[in-house]
């Protein structure tokens, strides 16, 4: 189980660092084992930023995480490695992952060396083609090969696969099919799913594309601008969203089965009030009353689901 | 009928031969109508939309014939398509937030870009505005520079520009794809709107997001190594598909509703054959479950309903042949 306790990013940014960036604000979040958690938002929302802070690539400014219970949030040196046994991650762009003067293999060599330096030539072997088979693709057809030789969606599962041979526990999957085409993107998406059933892997699933989201998750968390919207269920979400923001994203996502509402308006408001104390929405919402200058508090209005909007609040006080 | 293409081929010419990008490829665009482009990557999508307004090399034209609003379209001669492009067809290119200027004012751009095509700025300023006014942008815009607006406002700035001399044909270019949901949903929207109120004739969306095309497209051509597929209502492309590949492509998009733990979708086994040296006969021939031997030979792009084109051998048998 990985948890996330209050975990804030604050980004110095301006000429002399003199101003903030709140890219990510005190999100708790917590992930059994053996469960994929969808993270949406748009850009600028911070979900790229909390799987960075997760896998220890930048700091956070405040909070703290935890792995099974074990602080890992100060980890360095061997701590650190030990944990990048258990947590790993895959991102959006594929072809800028491999350097592309060796062979795209090479990864896994780095992993033999690094990790498992006393495990003999012939036993690695047996476990890179168990690892390739693992995510389906032919060792025979792909090994030995250069980053150019190979397509998106076979990179990107060569670095799937290279995170199996850790072991992993949990996977960071930071837009990883946003590249592939539509033919390929549902392989590695069953490939996760795959996984998560066969191996109990936990994966934190990054996404702006809420049927993606849809298809693989059992919860999701909606991000705006760092602070979490709405956190629940999938399919709670889905059914019933309650948040102003959730249910323009869900009201905008263009589907297969329905055609857009024209009714709904998603930019009818777009004032800059500056507000900075209040709802991060405040802005944009349509509902935005007195009370959204101040902060709202996430509350719990079903089982598993939880708004942080005071317009729910009322309705549910 | 506004946009008429017959048997365009368009190669890449490079050191080991020629990619053959674009092969063959006839269809129409009546006046009105919003064509989407859809197809996987390497398809022939981007080189179809790029050879209609600019043949720069390694692009090389090799055979057919473009007309527009009854004109030959000199394509092959990038000097004389001078006088077609921004007037009579126009793009929005692919990265068009990147298309602007960073050094100079948007207005100052805008204003030397109508004069190279012997324009006055202060003629269309009027019309400008009111533009700028419908796309929900504040008219301040001209007055500042590219890095002062937004991805999706730098978008909807590209849109205003390209159709302010009201083009016969536009052609966007993934023109939505970097864009967050919302923004997306508002600048759709507001392409057909453009069409709707006569600023474009007609429309050629290239997007690899199939879903969008549902939203605003009138009809989808689905393109497969270089060739099309397929070209149906967006309805037809949709709910009843006839060409092979176009049904697996449609049936492995995720919607929302379908979860995968109870229904999992397939993808399409195999990759597209490479375009260097293409295998002859029908490009989709080694993916295909319903190949058969006649497929050996170049199915031909033909209409097997109105105004619904198939190429494939196969296509009369399909309605009994689940995939």
């Amino acid at each position: 189980m990985l948890k996330l306790d209050h975990i804030t990013k604050i980004y110095r940014v301006g000429t002399f660092g003199g101003k903030e960036l709140h890219a990510v604000s005190d999100v708790s979040l917590e992930i059994k084992d053996g469960e994929v958690v969808s993270l949406i938002g748009e850009s600028g929302s911070g979900k790229s930023t909390i799987g960075k802070i997760i896998l220890r690539l930048i700091s956070q400014t405040k909070g703290e995480i935890f792995l099974d219970d074990t602080n890992v949030s100060g980890l360095n040196g061997a701590g650190l490695k030990e944990y990048y046994r258990k947590v790993q991650g895959v991102f959006q762009d594929p072809f800028s992952s491999y350097n592309p003067i060796f062979k795209a293999d090479r990864i896994f060599s780095i992993i033999h060396d690094e990790f498992y330096p006393d495990v003999g030539a012939q036993e690695w072997n047996d476990k890179v083609y168990n690892s390739m088979n693992a995510v389906g693709l032919n060792p025979e057809h792909v090994l030995n090969k250069f980053p150019h030789q190979l397509s998106g969606g076979q990179l990107q599962r060569f670095l799937i696969a290279r995170a199996l041979l850790l072991d992993i526990k949990f996977l960071v999957a930071d837009e990883i099919i946003s590249m592939l085409d539509a033919s390929t993107r549902i392989d590695i998406l069953n490939l996760l799913a795959d996984l998560k059933s066969r191996r109990g892997l936990s994966i934190l699933f990054i996404t702006h594309d809420l049927s993606l989201a849809n298809y693989i998750s059992e919860r999701a968390v909606i991000l705006y601008r760092g602070y979490i919207a709405e956190m629940g269920v999938i399919e709670k979400i889905f059914n019933n969203p309650r948040h102003p923001y959730t249910q323009m994203l869900i009201a905008s996502v263009p589907r297969l089965d329905q055609r857009w509402d024209k009714q709904v308006n998603v930019e009818n408001r777009s004032v800059s009030t500056g507000y900075t104390e209040g709802c991060v929405y405040y802005d944009r919402c349509p509902l935005a009353f007195e009370k959204c200058k101040t902060r709202p508090i996430p509350l719990e209005i079903e089982q598993n689901h939880f708004v942080a909007c005071w317009k729910v609040s009322e309705v549910h006080a | 009928m506004s946009l008429q293409v017959e048997n365009l081929t368009v190669y890449y010419q490079t050191l080991r031969g020629n990619v053959q990008a674009l092969e063959n490829t006839t269809f129409n665009i009546a006046d009105g109508e919003i064509m989407g482009l859809a197809g996987e990557s390497g398809c022939g999508k981007t080189t179809l939309g790029q050879s209609l307004i600019y043949l720069n090399p390694p692009m090389k034209y090799m055979g057919g014939r473009v007309t527009l609003n009854d004109h030959e379209l000199p394509i092959a001669d990038t000097k004389k398509m001078d006088d077609f492009r921004f007037k009579e067809i126009s793009v929005i290119p692919q990265y068009a937030m990147n298309a602007m200027n960073p050094t100079c004012k948007i207005g100052k751009m805008t204003a030397e870009l109508l004069e190279s095509k012997k324009v006055s700025f202060k003629e269309v300023k009027a019309e400008l505005d009111r533009r700028l006014d419908l796309v929900r942008m504040s008219r301040d815009v001209l007055n500042m520079y590219p890095i002062e607006l937004s991805g999706g406002m730098k978008q909807r700035m590209v849109m205003v520009l390209s159709t302010l001399l009201n083009p016969s044909l536009l052609i966007a270019d993934e023109m939505t794809s970097a864009l967050d949901v919302s923004s997306q949903k508002a600048v759709s929207e507001m392409l057909v709107e453009f069409r709707n109120r006569g600023f474009v004739k007609s429309l050629m969306v290239i997007t690899h997001d199939i879903s969008i095309l549902y939203q605003i497209a009138n009809t989808i051509m689905i393109m497969y190594a270089g060739q099309p597929a397929e070209k149906a209502s967006t309805d037809e492309i949709i709910h009843a598909p006839h060409h092979p590949y176009t049904k697996m492509l449609i049936s492995a998009l995720p919607r929302v509703g379908i979860i995968q733990s109870k229904k999992r979708l397939t993808s399409i086994p195999g990759t597209p054959p490479l375009l260097l040296d293409p295998p002859g006969g029908c490009r989709f021939r080694e993916r295909c479950p319903l190949a058969i031997d006649k497929c050996q030979e170049v199915p031909p792009f033909i209409e097997i309903d109105n105004g619904h084109y198939v190429a494939c051998w196969r296509q009369r048998n399909f309605t009994n042949l689940s995939l």
